[in-house]
Order: structure tokens, then C-alpha cells, then sequence
């Protein structure tokens, strides 16, 4: 019986032999990939074993990691609450990270490249001095602003936006989704009371974890005719020139008339342009549009951002950042090709398959106040090192774009600065600067109330643009495009107010 | 096969007796590798105090010590009764529970919150448990020594041991849920209120013992009577109905206690010592494509039919894929394999780790938690010491003169090993799955028990193979109730046709 029990002692090395085997898999081969994983809690522990940076607006922190005694060192808050929101995102401990915290978490965590000289410093003095912070572009007064006004609008939406650029350089001002929602429960280190929370923010109909102000879309109304404006004054049209207008259009092969928003509006057979961008003519504007052509004016769209499906807003470079919903022209033709002027009576005046961001009306107008150059929107002003003192990644402004050329964006500045002064646009007038803007009344379905909407731009007694800004107010019903752009005018106040 | 004829007649002369010529009991041996074993455990508790504690308590050696007393009773004990056994056993085993009960004293230090920590009693917590344990667990392994002089005495409770044997695998089978099933395997009698015990744990001993005195007497039909098909020699149909039954009770154990591991380790152990008894190929040819069948069945079955191979089915998808459901079925695994990749080559140091994140780290995950912080190298010398001691068991078995206790020891170091690498294999994914105790690192007293009685028997083996032949080696050298007839007169002369 020996000679089988060697064999068994045989077999038991073999048996051992692979297991040894498999752990040096384990072990050697696969160990960076076990311990980095992000199932691997220990990947979480380590994470909030170093104290995360801070994400400031003028100089106040309204992200920022507190000592705990917990197993997680570091608690993270958010003392700005649902105002900075969407823009900051949160960092939850279970959920995944969104917003500022995930597009500069390497830089906030200390575990970026750039920091790589500050942790070989630690490793000689034993000290752990934390993650790096980023500095933000928003203005502290006109984010304040924006939220305050979009939730105490005197229209009663419920959902709606509004964005703030400096038209100079694409600094994004303020950033405001409406519904919003307290970040602080979804960081919790509770992780069943975070996702219970956040299942019930995702679950809530208003949906207050979409960012409306860049990812989400509505048929634009009105604001759309700034585009057909600048295709018009392209295509030898001048503010002067009258255009067919009348209290009623209707389109060839199309049964529906197209009518002004009051009796009162362009009711004569012939407006000049100016006339119709300030009163907003849609009958005008209609016909302006068949005219042209589809070709122009969704070129003129394109060339204005529609269509872009890869924008985002976070650093001046091209880094990612805040996703951005890109803004549609849609069809304006009919099937097969040809001429469909009933589609594009109605895309002429921002309806039909005509979609736009919030963002997307802003940078508009700021092209306009711009001279026609669109900058890249950002949100980063920089980063700032653990130490405080060492800057990295400076932003600096870049054009995206230019739409039109300067020739037409004075055109077009005039005549939406006609808009605040004598037209429909009037209440975003600011003491001292000079307004212009666009408003938009969009039909959002047959039995729902109207979209609001207002894109505008200041510019300080030398001509110099200051804020664009766009404001959009989900079924506002009557009076929506006002409101909007009475909210618009005091936020582009609180901007300037704070750039003083 | 060249062997197949030697037989093991005139035990005295032929039994081989490697490297025990010279008739020395190197007892001094076993009491310095014991000590060295337990500077061994005191210098990791002190590490894991450093590392948790970041000051090392002026208590830190306490239950390397109490240990240490513990583990020098037996010495003392075997010294006495058993003084010719193996001196490696003791020593190799003492150090494996010596880092289990360290190992649960630093889980116990990482549940505890930091005010909790600076006062946590020696004694309290898992901790102190398996040292309770481990005392308790010597005590019988010392009983067992003092009880049977001689192990050719067991065979003559053979049947009383397998029928035991029988009963106490299917007593959880057969019990409800309620008394028997914990995390989804019926191995357990539960005492509500009282405990808990695994049966299987010591049924495994008593089957074996049954197993070996079975064989021993059936030897010679189970190896001449054959049929030759491709040139390997197959039993006779009605030779096999042994073979068959114990693989049904192994199927019904996978089925109804749910439970592959032990399954396989019940199997593997019979045709084992099936081989070992008939050196017949056949025999484990038959076993594990028997065995590798029914799993497949079982597979197959629980993917169609589901019910109970519903379990089995489960673990094996798990097995194919954890990372397919990494917070839900695959959660246990995927942590496993986590906590070891991240332990690395070298580990965090004991006490470094993060054990609370890993489930049941006090019991099937024990070598996962350990392996974080030692690393790759420390459970490679894991590894080493349980291979020393299956090996050590298997030269007891060649050395033994005895075709009983050749069986008994080959029987039980081989099963010994199985179950390493069952446990060991599972959590590393090598193999399904499936909740068995890592020897005597788990937390659990029945474990610890029954595997301490496996080295009591083998520790008797040994010194029965080491002893010299005419005697004289203190009261040990008279067995108990001498030999039993059968096995004396058995005629283990075997002419091959």
C-alpha cells in the first residue's frame, strides 16, 4: 500500500501546487486590478483617509470635507445646499460622483498627476496635507440671485433655468436648474439613507437632478428669430428693410395660419425688420424664414452651436466637464427633400422640431454682444494646490466660434437692444447699462401652458459686453417670456454688481 | 501498478520505515519547534497591537502564552503516552492555531470602536472564544491519546463508528431549516440558545476510521476481481455497491445540506482510500469521473429543474463569473478576491488590513483576511506548514506497519489536505465555492475539535510507526487491547493471477 500513498503525497503537492499557483494570480498578477477596483471598499476608506479640497466661489468654500471620527475620515458638505447643486454635483460614498466633484475629483482627492510633487513632499515629512481646490468662475451675488428669482418667479413654474456667461471670455456667471435638490443627504456615510435619497429625487416627476440649464431641451419660440435675423441680414435684408408681415399667415400647402401673439402686433402688410424683432412679428418672420430657405437657416443655426453634440463645460481646454445637451434645428423640409414652407414657417418663429438648451440661447447672445465671437464656455477659474499658493491650470478664454461677423452682430445688438428699450423685452432694462434681448413664448403641447423664455446681453457705458445671460421657464403660461426677462435683467444687475 | 503485488505481510519486516531507523523520540525537537512556534504567535500579536493599537500593550503575549501552556500540557501528554510520534506535528499545527486565534483577536480589535479597543479583555470576543476553544479542543485531542493506546483498537468499533458516522451527515440533512441551515448550508445542529455544532466535521473522522477497517477486510476482492477494458482493470459490478452508496450519501449530502464542499470532501476521502487500499487506478477513475458527473447533473439540473440543485447551480455561476453580480450573489467572492489582491506580495502587515470588509472573515474567508495582511509570502508559508503536516501524516501512513493504520493516517492526511484546498481554492476561485472551515484557523469549536482529534490520531500512528519493534518504550509500548483477531489472521499475502 505504499506505493499509492506516495502517489496521493504526490497528489496532495499537486493539489497544493495549484493553489499556490492561483494565489500568485491573485496576488502578483491581478493585485493592482483587485486593489484599485471599484468594488474594493478599501479603494473608499484610502479615499477619505486624505482631506478632499475645497470647490470656492469668491473665496468661499461651498464644497468641503469635515473630520469625522467615523471609519470614513472625511465628511463632505455642501454649505451652498440645492443653490450650487448642479454645478458643484456631489461626491456620495456609495453613488457615483457627478458635476465639478467628478470632472476635477483626481485634483480635489490629491491623487492627480500635477500633485504628484506634493506627495512625494508628504512622504518625506509624513504629513498629509490634503487634496488641491478648484476655484469657480460663478459670481457668488448673481447665482444668488438666479436661484432666489427663478424659484420665487411670479408665474408659478416649477421647472425651469438660468444661465449667465461674461460674453468676453465664456466665464459661465451663474448656473440655476430649477428644481434643485440638497447634495448633503446623497454624501452622507449612511449609504442606505444616501440612496434612499437619491431614489427619491431620481423618482420625483420634476426631476430635480437634471441639470435643465446644459442638458435638457425646449422648442426655443421667439429667441429662434435672432438666428433668422442673422441669415436675414447675411442675405441683403437690413434693419430697415420691410418685410411682408399681416395679422395672418399661412403657408403654401399647409391648411394652419400663423398668427401674432396680440391683434396688435404687425397687423400691416409690410414691417421693417427691426420693427418685427422688437414687436416679434411671427407672421414676419414666417415668411422671412420661407424665403431664405431651410438651408440657410439651419446652416446659420449650426454656425450659432446647434448641432454640436460634444460640448461641455468645465475647464477653459478641452478637459470634459458638465455635459451639454446639443441644441436641434430639426427637419424643415418634406420627406424626400423638397420645399415643406409650413415646416418651416413654424421652425422660423422656434417651433416645431426646433430644440435649444438654455445654454445654447446664452451664447447667442453673448456672440451678439460679443462682436459676433463666441467664446467656450468654462466653469473652472483655476486650481488652486493643497498649499494655496501654487496655481495650476490658469483658464484661459478661447473662441469656440464665430457665427456672425461684427457688421451683423451690431445689427442684431441694435435691434435687440429696441427689444428692452420699446419692445417686449422691456422689464430686463438695468439702471446705467445698456440691454438687449429677445423673448420667446413657445408653445410647449396642445393643453399645457407656454414655455417662457428671454436671452439678453449688458453692456457698460463704453459698449462693453458684461453678461449674457438666458433665462427659460417651463410652462409659465402667460406672461412667462416677461418674467423671464425681468429675472434675466437682475441677474446680469448681480453680476455686474459683483464684477464692480 | 509495479507495486501491486508486494504485500504487506510480515508487517515487521517489510513495513518501510523511512528515516526512523534509529528508534529516537526527539521529543526536545517538538518542545523547541513549539517554542519557536509560539514566539512566533506572540511577535504577530504584538505586530497586529502596533498596527491597530499604534502602541504595543504590556498584555500583548497573554494568549501566545496561554496558548503556549495549553500546547506544552499536550507535549507533556504525548511525551508521556505517545513519546515516539512525529515531532513536526504538534509544533506545525500549534503555530496554524496560534495565527487563527491572533487573527480573530485583531477581527475582534478592528469591530470594536477605538474607546472599546484600549480596554478589550484578552479573553473576550472571537477571540478569546477560540482560545477557549483551542483548550478545549487539546483536551480531547489528549483524551483520545490517553484512551487509545494503540490505534489498531479503533478498528473494533468500526461499524459503531461508521453507523455514527452516517447519522451525524444526515442529521442536518433531515432537520428543518430552522435547526440546521446557516447562510444557506444545512451542516449545522442548532441548540437554539445553546450552540451550535457541525457534525459533519467529526462524522468525517468516524466514516474514515470505518472506511479504512472496511477496505482492509475487502481488500483483495476489491483488487483481483476485475474486468480488463482498455488496459486498465475495472471492478466487478456487485464489488461496486459500496463505492455507489457512499457516492449517493455524497449526492444527497450536496443536495439536501447544500453543500458541494463537503460533498466532495466525503467522496474524495473514500476513493482515496479506496486507491490507497486496492492501488488500483480504476478505482479513482471511476470516482472522479463518478463524482465530476454527478456535479454536472446537479448543474445541469439546477439550471432546468432548479429546486434543490438550485444552490449548487447557483454557486457554480457564481463560481464562472462573481464579477457579474458584485453587490448581490457574487458579493462574498468578489470580496474575497478583493481583500487578497489588495494583501498583494507581501501584505499590509498584520493588523494593516481591513478584515471588517470582507463577510465572514472569522470563518470560511479566514485565509483571505490573513492573506491581506501577510501577503502572498505569508500564506505561502501557510501553505507549507499544512502541506508539512499532510505529508508528515502520509510518511506516518507508509511508516506504519499496519494495513489498518495505513489506511487511517493516509486516510486523514489526504483528507486534511482536501479540505485546505476545498476552502483555500474556493475563496482564491480555483474551484466552486463552498463553506467549509479552514483547519484550525476558523473560529468554531467543532472544527477545531474534530481536527485536533484527526492529529491525535495521527500523532498515535506515527508513534506506532516510529516505536521500536520490540518495545520497551514506557507504558505506550503495551496497547490497550492488543490488535483484533481479524486483522492479525487476515491473509495479506496476494498472488496476482
Amino acid at each position: 500500500m505504499n506505493a499509492p500513498l506516495r502517489r496521493v503525497g504526490v497528489v496532495v503537492m499537486i493539489l497544493f501546487g495549484l493553489l499556490f499557483a492561483n494565489l500568485n494570480w491573485i496576488q502578483a498578477y491581478k493585485a493592482d486590478e483587485y486593489r484599485n477596483s471599484d468594488y474594493n471598499g478599501r479603494v473608499q476608506v484610502a479615499e477619505y483617509e486624505r482631506k478632499r479640497g475645497n470647490i470656492e466661489v469668491g473665496g468661499t468654500a461651498f464644497a468641503l470635507s469635515k473630520e469625522t471620527d467615523g471609519k470614513l475620515k472625511f465628511q463632505r458638505t455642501y454649505p451652498g445646499g440645492a443653490m450650487y447643486a448642479h454645478v458643484l454635483g456631489y461626491k456620495p460614498v456609495n453613488l457615483g460622483d457627478t458635476g465639478i466633484e467628478r470632472l476635477e475629483n483626481d485634483f480635489l482627492a490629491g491623487t492627480s498627476d500635477q500633485l504628484i510633487a506634493n506627495r512625494i513632499k508628504d512622504m518625506f515629512t509624513g504629513d498629509q496635507t490634503g487634496g488641491g481646490n478648484v476655484l469657480l468662475t460663478l459670481s457668488k451675488r448673481a447665482q444668488e440671485t438666479a436661484y432666489k428669482q427663478l424659484n420665487d418667479n411670479q408665474v408659478g413654474a416649477t421647472r425651469g433655468a438660468a444661465i449667465a456667461i461674461d460674453p468676453r471670455t465664456g466665464a459661465v456667471q451663474a448656473l440655476v436648474s430649477m428644481p434643485s435638490f440638497d447634495p448633503n443627504p446623497l454624501a452622507s456615510h449612511d449609504t442606505n439613507e444616501a440612496t434612499a435619497e437619491y431614489n427619491k429625487l431620481d423618482k420625483d416627476k420634476d426631476r430635480p437632478l437634471a441639470n435643465r440649464a446644459l442638458a435638457e431641451t425646449l422648442p426655443p419660440g421667439s429667441t429662434f428669430k435672432i438666428v433668422v435675423a442673422a441669415a436675414a441680414l447675411e442675405n441683403g435684408v437690413g434693419q430697415q428693410t420691410e418685410i411682408p408681415a399681416g395679422s395672418s399667415y399661412t403657408p403654401p400647402t399647409s391648411g394652419q395660419p400663423i398668427r401674432n401673439a396680440a391683434p396688435s402686433i404687425c397687423p400691416q402688410s409690410e414691417v421693417t425688420l427691426r420693427q418685427a424683432v422688437t414687436q416679434s412679428c411671427n407672421t414676419g418672420f414666417a415668411q422671412l424664414g420661407v424665403r431664405l430657405g431651410a438651408d440657410k437657416i439651419k446652416e446659420k443655426a449650426r454656425q450659432f452651436g446647434f448641432e454640436q453634440e460634444d460640448l461641455s463645460v468645465g475647464e477653459s481646454g478641452e478637459k470634459g466637464g458638465l455635459p451639454v445637451a446639443a441644441s436641434r434645428t430639426g427637419e424643415m423640409t418634406a420627406p424626400g427633400g423638397g420645399t415643406d414652407p409650413a415646416a418651416l414657417a413654424q421652425s422660423s418663429i422656434g417651433q416645431r422640431d426646433v430644440r435649444m438648451t438654455p445654454l445654447q440661447g446664452a451664447l447667442i447672445a453673448a456672440t451678439v454682444a460679443n462682436d459676433g465671437s463666441q467664446m467656450r464656455p468654462y466653469l473652472v477659474k483655476q486650481l488652486l494646490g493643497p498649499d494655496r499658493t501654487t496655481v495650476y491650470d490658469p483658464a484661459k478664454p478661447r473662441e469656440l466660434r464665430q457665427p456672425i461677423s461684427s457688421q451683423v452682430a451690431k445689427d442684431l445688438r441694435d435691434m435687440m437692444v429696441n427689444v428692452v428699450k420699446e419692445g417686449t423685452g422691456r422689464k430686463a432694462a438695468i439702471e446705467g447699462y445698456t440691454v438687449g434681448g429677445k423673448t420667446g413664448t413657445a408653445q410647449s403641447g396642445p393643453n399645457t401652458p407656454d414655455h417662457g423664455w428671454f436671452i439678453g446681453f449688458a453692456l457698460d457705458k463704453n459698449g462693453t459686453p458684461v453678461s449674457a445671460v438666458c433665462v427659460e421657464l417651463e410652462q409659465a403660461g402667460s406672461g412667462g417670456s416677461a418674467e423671464a426677462a425681468r429675472i434675466a435683467g437682475r441677474i446680469m444687475a448681480a453680476a455686474i454688481a459683483e464684477g464692480r | 501498478m509495479t507495486a501491486a503485488a508486494v504485500p504487506a505481510a510480515s508487517p515487521a519486516s517489510t513495513g518501510e520505515q523511512p528515516g526512523v531507523r534509529l528508534a529516537r523520540s526527539r521529543r526536545n525537537a517538538e518542545l523547541s519547534l513549539l517554542l519557536l512556534a509560539m514566539v512566533l504567535v506572540a511577535a504577530y500579536a504584538a505586530t497586529v497591537e502596533a498596527n491597530v493599537l499604534d502602541t504595543v500593550t504590556t498584555d500583548f503575549w497573554i494568549p501566545a502564552a496561554a496558548l503556549g501552556l495549553v500546547f506544552l500540557g499536550l507535549h507533556l501528554v504525548i511525551r508521556w503516552l505517545a513519546p515516539f510520534a512525529d515531532p513536526a506535528l504538534l509544533p506545525a499545527v500549534a503555530l496554524l492555531n496560534g495565527i487563527g486565534v491572533g487573527f480573530l483577536r485583531r477581527y475582534d480589535l478592528a469591530q470594536a470602536t477605538p474607546e472599546e479597543r484600549e480596554t478589550l479583555a484578552i479573553f473576550a470576543g472571537t477571540g478569546g472564544r477560540q482560545l477557549a476553544w483551542t483548550l478545549g479542543a487539546v483536551v480531547l485531542a489528549a483524551a483520545l491519546l490517553a484512551i487509545m493506546r494503540d490505534h489498531r483498537s479503533l478498528s473494533r468499533y468500526a461499524y459503531t463508528l461508521g453507523l455514527a458516522g452516517i447519522v451525524l451527515v444526515m442529521i442536518p440533512a433531515v432537520l428543518p431549516g430552522r435547526f440546521s441551515e446557516v447562510n444557506g448550508a444545512k451542516l449545522w445542529i442548532i441548540v437554539p440558545g445553546l450552540g451550535q455544532i457541525q457534525p459533519g466535521e467529526f462524522a468525517k473522522l468516524a466514516l474514515l476510521a470505518f472506511f479504512a477497517y472496511y477496505l482492509v477486510r475487502k481488500r483483495e476482492v476489491l483488487s483481483l476481481a476485475s474486468r480488463r477494458v482498455l488496459g486498465i482493470d475495472f471492478p466487478r459490478g456487485r464489488d461496486l455497491g459500496p463505492v455507489l452508496v457512499v457516492w449517493m450519501i455524497s449526492l444527497l449530502v450536496l443536495v439536501f445540506e447544500k453543500d458541494l464542499g463537503t460533498s466532495l470532501l466525503y467522496f474524495g476521502m473514500f476513493v482515496v482510500t479506496l486507491y490507497i487500499a486496492t492501488e488500483r487506478v480504476s478505482w479513482l477513475l471511476i470516482g472522479l469521473i463518478l463524482f465530476f458527473g454527478g456535479a454536472y447533473l446537479a448543474y445541469v439540473l439546477g439550471s432546468t429543474v432548479g429546486g434543490p440543485f438550485a444552490n449548487f447551480y447557483d454557486r457554480a455561476q457564481i463560481w464562472l463569473d462573481p464579477f457579474a453580480e458584485p453587490y448581490d450573489r457574487g458579493y462574498q467572492l468578489v470580496q474575497g478576491l478583493l481583500t487578497l489582491g489588495t494583501g498583494g506580495l507581501f501584505g499590509a502587515g498584520p493588523g494593516g488590513g481591513q478584515p471588517t470588509l470582507l463577510p465572514e472573515v472569522q470563518t470560511d474567508f479566514i485565509f483571505a483576511g490573513i492573506g491581506e495582511e501577510i501577503g502572498l509570502f505569508g500564506l505561502s508559508a501557510l501553505l507549507v506548514i499544512y502541506l508539512l503536516i499532510v505529508e508528515r501524516g502520509l510518511r506516518a501512513a507508509l511508516a506504519v506497519r499496519d494495513s489498518f493504520g495505513k489506511l487511517l493516517a493516509g486516510g486523514l492526511a489526504f483528507t486534511l489536505g482536501l479540505q485546505v484546498f476545498v476552502i483555500v481554492g474556493g475563496i482564491s476561485k480555483l474551484i466552486p465555492l463552498t463553506g467549509q472551515t479552514t483547519p484550525f484557523l476558523s473560529a468554531g469549536g467543532s472544527s477545531l475539535m474534530a481536527n485536533w482529534l484527526l492529529i491525535a490520531v495521527l500523532l498515535r500512528v506515527s508513534d506506532g510507526a516510529r516505536r521500536p519493534v520490540t518495545g520497551g518504550g514506557g507504558p505506550a509500548a503495551r496497547p490497550a487491547g492488543g490488535p483484533p483477531e481479524q486483522l492479525h489472521g487476515a491473509p495479506t499475502e496476494v498472488i496476482r493471477p
